[in-house]
């Protein structure tokens, strides 16, 4: 075990991936030369070469679509995403290829791509640096979607990616790259998709996240300890998504906060709200809310403190499901 | 060329025209769904396809439907495909012919990818892909052509401007004097050819396959005609097309042409027409009935390849 900051437990992954498939290509913008802008491919082009880590024109649709065609040539291209809302360019690709590539051929060629970027907000950055979109990735046919929330997963989640037959697209949550530390399994490690995490056991309030909010659902926890006892339920994989430990966690407590970044209206919280419900309506005693961003851009970041769910927020919606 | 290549290349040409001929007429008769007709393409889809290798990568958007006849994909897979059919699916790698594309330029920077895998593994193999004039318009068209050159990728971009993007004029499209001129925003060379003299699509292929495979990089073709064709059997051009130009332009029709040319050089008789013409119709015979005979496709389908190691929840409706 090694004690790493999230971000280097991506570029960790990324090494050991590299170094064990000969098949596995990274590419992206800045990813060779400057090791990628959060250093999250540092040292891959000097060590891999720059064949393996591949500095790319700066055309983000152009470049996943170049992995669907590396892919038919025998590779497993890992497309970095300099950042989330620069993402949205290569949203043609994914949604009209990426995703239904393998179907349109009838199940015979597969498409394991892996697209890796850092999302969310709070790091005082311009505009469109901050934006978190899972919700578009999840919605589109034929992609996976997991967002780590600690350096252990960011590396098993990454690999589990890599190593998957299908599109994967992982979240990387910026805010917590450097500051999110923790012990990291040497060597080989992976985090299968479609596991949630108790990130903390409780008996009286489930608070489901994941990236980012993770921790700020911990410390709203930690605020709230002699009120409520409350679980914290990691989804770490938003498809294919663990209901039934959500499930299990809802029928312990009956009570539920689901937080993201994201906007609210059709937010990943609106589908966990949904399926708890279908499936567990009798186990509830109160309403499901949602802490979450809301529906405007993302704001300025003199403001962004206002905009993304605080532990204040949190802490508000327990009290609200107790009293 | 030797004769034998000379008619092995009229066989494609009719081949392709007489799928086309017999689609429109099995839309009418409802037996396959809407169809985007590449009347009087075939010049530039058998000549292009002509200079390459069976290991080169053909990338078509849905105007080259049936391209994969030329590399004896049988007709039913295409068929199908027009009749919404999963038996339409065929897997790209068993003939080297992508998945036709539907979205405008979307597919060409799939070639520009699988162009420059194919050089990172040291492996021979050229991309061509194919694509209309409104395809130069898109971005994805850039981005992928911009990205095969930089890369100095094996890839052969063949432009089909039949100067009609639906009933959007090339004028419309571009203030470029000519698409081949985009070549040079790019480092690369801009051709620009007859797209109904097939030897001419043939000769521009063959330069290009050949400079790309010595490690010379992407070719730009343009291969100009006038769509002499509705854009698909849901289309009614009279509301836009001058429609004594497309009767001049029919009257030069490609496959005619190049069969006036094997005539005059000797190499054609009446017999060889009537054989060529009925073995492809034949073939057509065959492919409607063989994919009229098949079972209505299993509703299971709706779930059997959306992934590899599909997630817990997808059948949940």
């Amino acid at each position: 075990m090694a004690e790493l900051t999230l971000v280097e437990a991506v570029n960790d992954a990324l090494h050991t991936e590299l170094a064990r498939d000969d098949n596995v290509l990274v590419l992206g913008e800045d990813v060779g030369r400057a090791g990628g802008v959060f250093r999250a491919t540092a040292g891959l082009r000097d060590r891999f070469g720059p064949d393996r880590c591949i500095d790319m024109p700066l055309a983000e649709a152009g470049m996943l679509g170049a992995a669907v065609g590396l892919c038919m040539a025998g590779w497993r291209p890992v497309v970095e995403m300099q950042y989330d809302a620069f993402s949205y360019p290569a949203l043609d690709q994914l949604i009209t290829h990426v995703g239904r590539y393998h179907w349109r051929t009838g199940g015979r060629m597969q498409f394991p791509i892996t697209i890796r970027m850092p999302y969310g907000g709070g790091v005082r950055a311009p505009e469109l640096h901050d934006d978190s979109p899972e919700t578009y990735y999840v919605h589109a046919s034929g992609i996976k979607v997991a967002i780590p929330s600690t350096p252990a997963d960011a590396k098993g989640l990454l690999a589990a990616a890599i190593r998957d037959p299908d599109p994967v697209v992982i979240f990387e949550p910026k805010f917590v790259y450097r500051t999110a530390r923790g012990e990291v399994p040497e060597g080989e490690h992976i985090v299968p998709l479609g596991r949630a995490r108790i990130a903390r056991e409780g008996a009286d309030v489930t608070l489901i996240a994941y990236g980012a909010m993770v921790p700020v659902c911990e410390r709203a926890a930690d605020e709230l300890a002699g009120e409520a006892s409350c679980e914290v339920v990691d989804i770490r994989s938003l498809r294919p998504l663990d209901e039934e430990t959500i499930l299990a966690s809802v029928a312990k407590t009956g009570r539920v906060v689901i937080v993201h970044e994201a906007p609210r209206t059709v937010g990943f919280g609106a589908e966990i709200a949904a399926i708890i419900a279908e499936r567990a309506i009798f186990d509830l005693q109160g309403p499901v809310l949602r802490v979450t961003g809301f529906d405007v851009p993302y704001p300025y970041w003199t403001i962004e403190d206002s905009y993304v769910p605080s532990v204040e927020r949190v802490a508000a919606a327990v009290r609200k499901l107790i009293a | 060329m030797s004769e034998s290549e000379l008619l092995e290349l009229y066989r494609r040409m009719v081949l392709l025209r007489t799928y086309d001929e017999r689609s429109v007429v099995y839309h009418r008769q409802g037996r396959i769904g809407t169809y985007a007709i590449f009347w009087n393409h075939e010049a530039i889809q058998a000549g292009a396809t002509f200079a390459l290798d069976d290991d080169d990568w053909i990338f078509p958007s849905y105007r080259e439907s049936a391209i994969g006849l030329v590399r004896g994909m049988p007709a039913e897979t295409i068929l199908h495909w027009w009749r919404g059919h999963p038996s339409g699916w065929w897997n790209p790698a068993e003939w080297n012919v992508a998945s036709i594309c539907v979205p405008i330029a979307t597919h060409v920077p799939h070639a520009a990818g699988l162009a420059w895998g194919k050089k990172l593994r040291g492996e021979s193999g050229v991309a061509m892909a194919f694509f209309g004039d409104g395809a130069t318009s898109e971005g994805a068209f850039h981005e992928g052509v911009n990205l095969a050159a930089v890369m100095n990728a094996p890839a052969v971009f063949v432009c089909n401007n039949n100067q009609w993007a639906i009933s959007t004029p090339i004028e419309a499209q571009t203030r470029a004097e000519t698409l081949a001129d985009k070549a040079a925003g790019y480092g690369i060379p801009g051709v620009r050819v007859d797209g109904l003299d097939v030897l001419a699509v043939y000769e521009a292929a063959r330069e290009a396959v050949e400079r790309a495979r010595a490690g010379g990089g992407p070719t730009l073709i343009e291969a100009v005609h006038y769509r002499a064709a509705p854009h698909a059997t849901a289309d009614d051009p009279s509301a836009y097309i001058d429609l004594a130009r497309v009767d001049e332009e029919r009257a030069h029709e490609c496959v005619g042409r190049y069969e006036s040319f094997l005539r005059d050089a000797g190499l054609l008789t009446d017999e060889l027409v009537a054989s060529v013409r009925k073995d492809a119709e034949d073939l057509m015979r065959a492919a409607i009935a063989a994919v009229e005979a098949e079972a209505p496709p299993d509703p299971e389908l709706l779930f059997t390849h959306a992934y590899v190691d599909p997630p817990p929840n997808m059948r949940n409706g």
